[in-house]
């Protein structure tokens, strides 16, 4: 463990330690923890966002109306660009990974909260969900026709083809790492840079107005990361869901 | 000067694997460079692209994520 230096003792990691909500040190499976709260703080919000959004359902919308469809809409144009009509079916699924994960960046921007997108345990359970499902739907779509994605009958010799075709398994099974580490490190890296620059704020004394100015563009910058990385997310389940309804090349 | 030889190999490991970070900036920039040079030549054809253009940085960042996170780990993990 690294020691901090005089009169910085914020820790930029201490954010993400799980504490149980009731007392208590140790951790158990069913102990409800400060992660615990806070996915269900996200699940409330989006069901309020989506209840109270539609429930007008008013020719002119409300501010919370207008809120919901729009995200609504802009999902499902996403869906149906990426994957055809084919995969419109899958837009729930896809709509509710989108609207969790921005739910839970969001939330976890709220200063003292708890940012639970920042672990891996939470985002490796939603990218293997996407990648098993992914594999379920390709294997019953196309039977054993689902493992040409993996030939790239385009390639000039069969020599090439082999290789390449290693390589795409390879990069197949590689998907669940990258699409949940992509998450994960870029909420945990974005909060560990706003803590190592409050801690500079703390030992700097009068000079202190740089860092917070600093602290407020991150902050900034956070907002526009947290929407991005679930568009992004919701975006590769579609780039891996159109993979599945039409493999080959 | 005191400490253990681990302990300069864990600082200097993390230190060289943050050089990735960088990779991953040129990548990124890459990326969005020859967006907008495309999107300039033809601008009505620049916004059905944008949702590749995210695909192909979330692609480029995903590996600066790794390196980042390999220092991470030798940081507090190891």
């Amino acid at each position: 463990m690294a020691e901090g230096g005089g009169g910085f003792n914020i820790h930029p990691m201490e954010q993400f330690l799980l504490k149980p909500l009731f007392g208590g040190d140790e951790i158990h499976w069913y102990t409800p923890t400060n992660a615990t709260l806070w996915l269900g703080i996200t699940v409330v919000a989006v069901s309020l966002l989506m209840v109270f959004g539609s429930r007008g359902r008013a020719l002119i919308p409300s501010r919370g109306q207008s809120m919901a469809e729009l995200t609504y809409g802009f999902v499902y144009k996403m869906v149906e660009d990426v994957t055809g009509k084919h995969g419109v079916k899958y837009f729930p699924y896809v709509i509710t990974l989108f609207l969790f994960i921005l739910f839970a960046n969001l939330l976890g921007l709220i200063p003292t909260s708890f940012s639970t997108t920042s672990h891996i345990a939470v985002t490796v359970i939603l990218a293997l969900a996407v990648f098993i499902s992914v594999t379920a739907i390709g294997f019953a779509k196309h039977g054993a026709g689902f493992l040409k994605l993996f030939w790239v009958s385009s390639a000039p010799t069969v020599a090439l083809r082999c290789v390449l075709a290693l390589i795409e398994v390879i990069s197949y099974f590689v998907r669940p790492i990258s699409h949940s580490v992509r998450l994960a490190g870029n909420i945990m890296a974005g909060h560990a840079v706003l803590k190592v620059f409050a801690g500079f704020a703390g030992a700097l004394g009068l000079f202190s107005v740089v860092p917070i100015l600093a602290i407020s563009t991150i902050y900034a910058l956070e907002l526009m990361v947290a929407v991005v990385q679930a568009y992004v997310f919701a975006i590769l389940t579609c780039v891996y869901l159109n993979d599945a309804l039409h493999p080959g090349h | 000067m005191e400490g253990n030889i681990a302990e300069l190999g864990q600082y200097l490991g993390a230190g060289l694997a943050c050089i990735g970070i960088g990779g991953a900036g040129i990548g990124v920039g890459n990326v969005a460079g020859s967006f907008l040079q495309g999107a300039l030549r033809n601008p009505s054809a620049a916004g059905e692209q944008t949702a590749t253009l995210f695909i192909g940085i979330a692609f480029a960042e995903a590996l600066g994520i790794f390196s980042f996170l390999v220092a991470l780990l030798l940081m507090f993990a190891v």
